[in-house]
């Protein structure tokens, strides 16, 4: 694949065939009729050159046939680029359910991630061949996008909500990592790289690190010490306010008679404005979070409910934190 | 058949509008269309260097992989000013306040436009959005990226983002009026006997640019106070800390700024179809085919918007519409390219300048739309949004169409705007330079882009140099060849041979009066016999398939 001068890049993930035949496709089609126009062209500036400097050719009206011709044929091809390009979008942006979860926070100007079992990285991912991968993503202060080329894919970095991006990695190896998003002075170096391993490798870099604590188990504390346990239960058995445990994943009745998927979306918007959408029989009593704890913090309340086991569904997070078991080793 | 050089020529008159009077005051004061088309061609072209010159920088930078030649925050304002100077001071008004100026009035057999003091009033507009703008450049920049990204331009950029805005807003204004004042124009002021189907094919397309201009305008004009409002008073709009929504501003600003692609190369399309039809002596094939997909283009361009905005986590449906729409948008486009081609055959083509450019265009614009497609394709614009896939497709419709239409355009009418031929040699030369210059500079951007190289860097990975080497080359050759026509414009002002009325032996209404023309355009009032494009009689008109006339007409 490495020539002098590469025409695509490191294909790393299962999203890379599929991109780039699309590309291959649109680059012939691309191709075909730059070269018909050009030879056309420049067969008819040839042989209709101007012989005399006062000849006059027959006008010719046009043709609808013609015109119906090459307006149908460009749409129907066009409509194939289409039909493709969505369907191999929908598996870019619909994020599986059995994925690993990392966290993602980006600031000006770097990007600080952390794993479910507690691994905190800078401007580094770690992740594992064959296991999906689903990044939870906000920003601190601007617009980011966490781009992946090898993976073919990126995602903006929104602040102010938790944006997602999946993949599933194929080829281990070292690939860029881009900050896609203009974000001001040093746009340029928030870069990084993902580092894709072996699972047993992967599994082996998790539990290298040793004493950290997980997000969510970060969150129970703060769940106890900003005093949401007070209202919320200490396990998120409700009281005062709404139960939490086991309602992540589920839809929840909302006081104004609508009904809200609870993601990660949800919980923050509820932590930040908890007017916004409040939970059917419950009074606008709790107070608003708003600059008194950051995206890191936000992310750890999120887990920490996520994590909540309850009487049904919720589940996602659940299991316990420990490496996943080496039979999934089967690619 | 009727022989070109039998139209009736008028006597060339002692007095004409470039010497009807003298004096500064004159120039300043002026109601006449075609002396404000000059005092808009000075002041585009002032901004076109500016916005050439930050260009220079952006290549000099990125000649090697680390940012040696200046720092990150001088790289950010440079790329930010090359793209606010090109689109909002050259663009934008290039073709339609010079050259639309000059001769929708002729074309259609006007003595001016609709409201004259309005024109004038347009252009003052413009300098004063252009000197607070130039104010801020020189008082110390701004680095948002021509796009004012929330809330990076908002709370986070500490540049003069506020006085740069008021700039290009106040330049808005004189895009309406200059919109305005072609609509009513044409609308109203059409000779005796110039129909609908009659008018040059540039006069629909800068008809269907005008529409985009009043429609969209307003809307970057209050997205940019908004932006203000945010800024100044920390009102919560797009600023998610202030309780605002950052895409918001997204939206807001591509639904003006996607239109503006189209007021940017509409007007250019419009010139094709002169320099096509012409050079060729050959009625456009399928005019109304072109004339109405001018006004389709200026109408869906304003229901594409959200192609901009499919990694911004937007609903996975709303970019599939979008999608949609952006792949039926390119139809019309591309009817466009297969009517210039179908009117070349048995036709009798010229080699002169002006045609150069002309085919220079319709390849380039080809590479240029087919691009287009890969970034309305959703998958493979994931991969290629904010790459220099982006950057390249742009410049191939920006400079590879619009500026090669302008160019195109500019040699056509010299003659009758400055009453002097330039150099026929050197254009030609200088429509290849600039034609290898340019594909040189961009293609190698195509490749960079997929490769996964983002835009807006400063410093970048080694492996992406190869690309870069070959831009900088090209874009130096592309620089030389610009050069060429500003010095021979400028001599052959003085020192070029004296044009005929009609020096390219061409039907069209702007031809049958003298160079340059009298004030008042016309001695008297033509009216028009004639069709467009028409050099042999109607009725000598070639039928193909089963093609039926009265269609035809409408």
């Amino acid at each position: 694949m490495q020539s002098w001068i590469p025409l695509v890049p490191d294909s790393a993930s299962t999203f890379s065939w599929q991109v780039d035949a699309l590309y291959f496709y649109l680059s012939g089609v691309t191709l075909f009729f730059s070269l018909l126009i050009s030879a056309v062209l420049i067969f008819f500036v040839i042989r209709y050159r101007r012989r005399t400097p006062y000849e006059i050719p027959r006008p010719i009206a046009g043709s609808h046939k013609l015109e119906t011709v090459w307006t149908i044929i460009p749409f129907i091809i066009a409509m194939t680029m289409f039909g493709w390009g969505a369907r191999v979008y929908f598996t870019q942006y619909k994020s599986p359910a059995d994925a690993i979860e990392v966290y993602v926070v980006g600031k000006q100007w770097m990007w600080k991630l952390q794993h479910a079992t507690g691994q905190r990285e800078i401007n580094q991912l770690h992740v594992p061949v064959g296991r999906k991968v689903k990044l939870i993503m906000t920003s601190e202060d601007v617009i980011h996008d966490f781009f992946v080329p090898a993976f073919r894919t990126k995602a903006d970095v929104v602040p102010g909500k938790y944006t997602t991006l999946w993949f599933e990695a194929t080829t281990p190896g070292t690939y860029h990592l881009f900050c896609a998003e203009y974000c001001g002075m040093n746009h340029s170096g928030m870069t990084g790289s993902v580092i894709v391993m072996e699972p047993r490798e992967f599994d082996n870099w998790l539990s290298g690190s040793t004493g950290t604590t997980t997000p969510a188990a970060a969150g129970q504390q703060l769940f106890q010490t900003l005093g949401c346990a007070s209202c919320h239960g200490a396990n998120g058995e409700g009281g005062r306010g709404p139960t939490l445990a086991g309602v992540f994943g589920s839809e929840t009745a909302l006081q104004s008679g609508e009904k809200v998927r609870v993601d990660e979306a949800y919980v923050r918007e509820s932590i930040i404005n908890p007017q916004a959408k409040l939970v059917a029989g419950f009074g606008p009593i709790m107070p608003t979070f708003q600059g008194q704890i950051s995206e890191d913090q936000l992310v750890q309340l999120v887990a920490f409910i996520k994590s909540l086991p309850g009487g049904g569904g919720g589940g996602g997070q659940a299991q316990a934190p420990t490496a996943p078991s080496p039979t999934q080793n089967q690619k | 058949m009727k022989p070109i050089e039998s139209f009736e020529l008028p006597e060339p008159p002692k007095v004409n509008y470039i010497n009807a009077q003298y004096g500064l005051k004159s120039w300043l004061l002026t109601k006449d269309h075609k002396r404000i088309a000059l005092l808009y061609l000075g002041s585009i072209t002032f901004f076109f260097f500016i916005g050439g010159l930050y260009a220079l920088m952006i290549r000099l930078e990125l000649l090697t992989p680390p940012g040696d030649f200046m720092q990150s925050a001088t790289y950010n304002k440079v790329f930010t000013q090359h793209g606010i100077i090109m689109i909002f001071f050259f663009l934008i008004p290039s073709i339609p306040a010079t050259l639309g100026n000059f001769l929708i009035p002729m074309m259609i057999g006007a003595k001016d436009l609709a409201f004259p003091r309005i024109n004038l009033l347009s252009w003052y507009i413009y300098l004063l959005g252009g000197v607070i703008t130039i104010y801020a450049l020189l008082a110390g920049g701004v680095d948002t990226g021509w796009t004012f990204y929330t809330p990076f331009s908002t709370t986070f950029s500490n540049s003069y983002v506020v006085a740069t805005g008021l700039g290009i807003f106040i330049n808005g204004f004189s895009s309406i009026l200059t919109g305005l004042n072609f609509i009513v124009t044409v609308h109203t002021m059409r000779a005796p006997g110039m129909t609908w189907f009659r008018m040059p094919l540039f006069v629909w397309s800068l008809y269907a640019t005008s529409l985009v201009m009043i429609l969209g305008t307003p809307v970057i004009a209050i997205t940019i106070l908004l932006l203000a409002f945010e800024r100044i008073a920390h009102v919560g709009i797009f600023d998610p800390a202030l309780g605002g929504d950052p895409i918001l501003f997204q939206h807001l600003f591509w639904f003006y700024s996607h239109p503006a692609v189209y007021i940017m190369i509409l007007p250019s399309m419009g010139v094709i179809s002169e320099l096509i039809a012409n050079f060729s002596r050959k009625n456009i094939f399928g005019y109304s085919f072109v004339a109405f997909s001018s006004l389709a283009i200026a109408v869906f361009g304003f229901l594409v918007w959200g192609h901009h905005l499919f990694v911004t986590s937007q609903s996975v449906y709303a970019g599939m519409i979008f999608s949609f729409l952006s792949f039926a948008v390119a139809i019309p486009s591309a009817i466009k390219v297969f009517n210039w081609t179908a009117t070349l055959y048995r036709s009798s083509i010229s080699y002169d300048t002006p045609m150069l450019f002309a085919l220079g265009f319709i390849g380039l614009f080809t590479v240029g739309g087919m691009t287009g497609l890969f970034l309305a394709s959703l998958a493979v614009d994931v991969h290629l949004s904010d790459t220099y896939f982006v950057v390249a497709h742009f410049h191939y419709i920006m400079v590879g169409g619009a500026l090669m239409g302008y160019l195109g355009g500019l040699h056509y009418w010299w003659p009758k705007i400055s009453g002097r031929m330039y150099p026929e040699g050197w254009g030609r030369f200088s429509a290849l330079v600039i034609f290898v210059g340019f594909n040189l500079t961009f293609l190698p951007q195509f490749v960079a882009g997929y490769l996964g190289m983002p835009r807006r860097y400063h410093a970048y990975p080694p492996e992406f140099q190869v690309f870069n080497v070959l831009s900088t080359a090209g874009a130096s050759i592309l620089g030389f060849g610009m050069l060429i026509p500003a010095i021979y414009f400028v001599w052959s002002m003085r020192y070029g041979r004296h044009a005929e009325a009609n020096p390219w032996h061409l039907p069209g209404l702007e031809w049958r009066t003298a160079s340059p023309p009298p004030t008042e355009n016309f001695e008297v009032t033509p009216i028009v016999t004639w069709e467009a494009y028409e050099f042999a009689p109607a009725e000598e008109t070639e039928v193909v398939g089963k093609f039926r006339p009265e269609l035809e007409r409408i």
